[in-house]
């Protein structure tokens, strides 16, 4: 069937191109009836391209070798679920998934919102077309899913490092959110074209912007875990470009989603919004294009291939696009109020943004500059973790400090003296914190201590909040306790869903610090018999055998646990060989201690002749709290997005007679 | 042939699907859009949303302890100001179409 999946993805450029142009006309006219047919084009183009993506499954399940693509990233003996994970492992299945959610998030976007962009917003559609008329070109013209040669007897199989349960999920997560960013970009956009920049175009794409903002983020940690697992250094985050890559337009949409709260209640920051849009989107098309143009060397980078130059034009074009209708519409964006004072709320999220986007744009440079020196002086070098690390405190902590003041603050102004009271009893929490972890001998790691200290301060601000606040609802007559605090949570979803992604970030800090700061090692060669002890673990290398895997051969170091003498269990460590890939990969132990929130970690680096095999042992503490950050971090997006019917009331009646706004 | 029947039926179905629009009798194909009107009472209706949301958040900013007495009553004033313009404004936009309706009604 690939002509069919052929025919499908030239069926869907021809329709993206028919929505881009004909949209284009319609909305510079005012066609309504042209604007609906071009509408139907892009609706009709998510259609073709879930065709054609129909087709790529069904050849990957089929294991038809007669697809170039499914030949190149499965084999016979690769188990299904990795065998239909490789649909987004190769570039073409990537791009093709890039289509897929692209068309079908703005199709959706556009159809549950059909009235306000047909008569008040009709270049969303031209501008989404736009950006999928691309991924339609590389589709059909570089990079196809569908070529095909006589089928070989099996396929070439998956990298190694790509057969793990997160890598499934991980690479999908990432593309909703860097493809979801298009839905508040395209609006954005749209809005200035239209001449509509007031708040419409942020009421519609809000819960789209925080459902991608949270694929991202969800998606950036899955990525974390797969590392752990399967690249098995016993970290979680290396500064990888790839992983850059994911985090840079994370933190500009963390930026955009505070200052977009100053623009509905200040109507300020109006050019700094869309500035953030824009950057946003561009950062994620980046990012897709570093992971998949091969120009970067990257542990996650599994592609060499020739649509650089092309992602770099496209890249190039968006940014100019974006910087010249901002221009052109400054006079429309300039804001009637002006800050009132430098301690307010609003204040602070201007600070936050201003450090947010300082790191978005460190981590930039440090991705780029081995590209640009490499082009301008011919020389290969490398930036590493120290130059990230040293950015990502200096910018990271006042982040830290301000995600505990700036809830405190009020909106407008606020007098230093009632800030003082409001923060009391957080930096008395703090303080007492930090001295206990002094005495607890937390003091070996400065930048540990400090980090937990800050941790203490915003959780207990998080917690002084929700207490004040269901404190302030039980008094004005709520009921119990509890409905006071439930009412407080559904009547103010935002902002307390805010607090609990902020509790998820400090959860990451104490798990990150953890491993970072307080983690211990040892390196050791082990004959059967003999033992190693790390931190409070004993290990007994007990003897290694070897054993025929589903698609690999795999050796495993035999190993017994015990901790303060006590007997805890065995664990195993070792290597698989691949059969079709020809490759190895590490297969690391892991044992998690789910109260200490700690994990011993061994990898088995070399099996000798003689049944001896070399150890690298590992004891992480408290790095379980960064994938439990992952599941707050979710909950407090989830209560954040959940629709409030109140709101939605307000907002039809504002709206009442454009369109299905309050859908949003 | 399967395949190439299959893809003949989806060409068929997207250029109904997109014509389909082309194809409507009756009113005009020109957008509507708002006019200038419109656009000046949905402003408005914005400024009297955001006075509002600024006075409730004042309130339990205060009732929480982030605001104290002083600084809340320099800020009260000028916030309920605002909410009053804009609901004056309001109603002054969307007289002559009460009194429309009204004609229209003993009509």
């Amino acid at each position: 069937m690939p002509e069919l999946g052929r025919a499908a993805l030239v069926a869907a450029l021809g329709l993206i191109l028919y929505a881009a142009v004909v949209g284009s006309y319609a909305a510079w006219r005012g066609r309504r009836r042209l604007l609906d047919s071009a509408t139907n084009a892009l609706y009709a183009a998510f259609a073709a391209v879930g065709v054609a993506s129909l087709v790529l499954l069904a050849a990957l399940a089929g294991r038809d070798f007669s697809f170039d693509y499914v030949a190149r990233s499965t084999s016979r003996e690769l188990p299904l679920s990795y065998t239909l994970a490789a649909f987004w492992s190769g570039q073409e299945g990537s791009l093709l998934l890039w289509l897929l959610v692209l068309t079908g998030s703005a199709s959706a976007a556009i159809a549950l919102n059909r009235r306000l962009v047909r008569e008040v917003l009709p270049w969303t559609v031209p501008i989404v077309a736009g950006v999928a008329l691309f991924f339609a070109f590389l589709l059909v013209v570089i990079a196809s899913p569908f070529a095909t040669q006589p089928a070989p007897a099996d396929g070439a199989g998956m990298t190694p490092s790509l057969q793990n349960p997160y890598m499934i999920m991980h690479p999908p997560m990432l593309y909703l959110g860097y493809v979801g960013l298009t839905i508040p970009f395209a609006f954005a956009m749209a809005a200035l074209a239209s001449r509509r920049v007031d708040e419409r175009w942020i009421v519609v794409t809000r819960r789209w912007t925080l459902a991608a903002w949270t694929f991202l983020g969800v998606g950036i940690l899955l990525g974390a875990k797969w590392a752990y697992e399967e690249v098995g250094w016993g970290g979680w985050y290396a500064w990888d470009p790839v992983e850059n890559a994911a985090l840079m337009p994370w933190l500009v949409a963390t930026a955009f989603l505070h200052s977009v709260m100053v623009q509905e209640k200040k109507n300020m920051l109006r050019v700094w919004n869309v500035i953030l849009v824009a950057g946003a989107f561009s950062l994620s098309l980046f990012g897709t294009f570093l992971t998949r143009s091969g120009v970067i060397s990257s542990i996650h980078s599994f592609t060499q291939s020739s649509i650089g130059p092309f992602f770099l034009g496209f890249i190039a074009v968006v940014a100019a696009f974006a910087i010249a209708l901002i221009l052109s519409r400054l006079p429309l964006l300039r804001s009637p109020t002006r800050l009132e004072s430098l301690v307010s709320r609003e204040a602070a999220f201007l600070y936050n943004n201003l450090f947010l986007v300082a790191l978005a744009l460190t981590i930039l440079w440090g991705v780029v500059y081995p590209l640009v020196s490499e082009a301008v002086r011919g020389v290969a070098v490398s930036v590493g973790a120290p130059y990230y690390d040293f950015f990502a405190v200096v910018f990271g902590l006042p982040l830290v400090l301000l995600m505990g003041i700036g809830p405190v603050v009020a909106w407008r102004r606020a007098s230093l003296r009632s800030l003082a009271s409001q923060l009391a009893w957080p930096a008395g929490v703090a303080l007492v914190a930090g001295a206990l972890l002094l005495l607890g001998g937390a003091g070996s790691s400065v930048a540990g201590l400090v980090g937990y200290t800050f941790a203490a301060f915003v959780l207990a601000t998080i917690v002084l909040e929700f207490v004040r606040g269901t404190r302030a609802r039980k008094s004005i007559g709520s009921g119990g306790w509890w409905q006071a605090f439930s009412g407080l949570v559904a009547r103010n979803r935002r902002r307390y869903g805010g607090y609990i992604v902020h509790a998820a970030i400090v959860v990451l800090l104490i798990g990150a610090v953890g491993i970072g700061g307080f983690s211990t090692s040892r390196e050791v060669r082990l004959a059967a018999g003999e033992s190693v002890t790390v931190g409070d673990y004993r290990l007994t290398y007990a003897g290694s055998e070897e054993r025929r895997g589903a698609n690999a051969r795999e050796v495993r170091a035999h190993l017994a646990v015990s901790r303060n003498g006590e007997p805890l269990g065995t664990m195993q460590a070792g290597k698989n060989s691949y059969f079709a890939e020809e490759q190895t990969s590490n297969e690391v132990g892991i044992r998690t201690d789910w109260l200490r929130g700690e994990d011993l970690f061994v990898i088995a680096k070399s099996f000798y002749p003689d049944g001896s095999v070399d150890l690298e042992t590992i004891v992480n503490p408290l790095v379980n709290f960064i994938w439990l950050s992952g599941l707050i971090f979710v909950i407090g997006s989830a209560v954040t997005m959940w629709p409030d019917a109140r709101e939605q009331r307000r907002l039809a009646a504002r709206f009442a007679g454009e369109g299905a706004v309050a859908r949003a | 042939m399967v395949a190439l029947a299959l893809g003949a039926l989806l060409a068929v179905a997207c250029v109904v699907f997109v014509a389909r629009p082309l194809l409507r009798s009756g009113r005009a194909d020109a957008s509507a859009g708002l006019d200038g009107d419109e656009e000046g009472r949905l402003q408005l209706l914005e400024e009297r949303d955001r006075a509002l949301a600024a006075l409730k958040e004042l309130e339990f900013d205060h009732r929480t302890g982030k605001i104290s007495d002083e600084d809340y009553r320099g800020l009260v004033g000028p916030l309920r100001r605002q909410a009053g313009e804009a609901l004056r404004a309001l109603e002054h936009e969307e007289e002559p179409q009460r009194e429309r309706e009204e004609i229209d009604a003993s009509r």
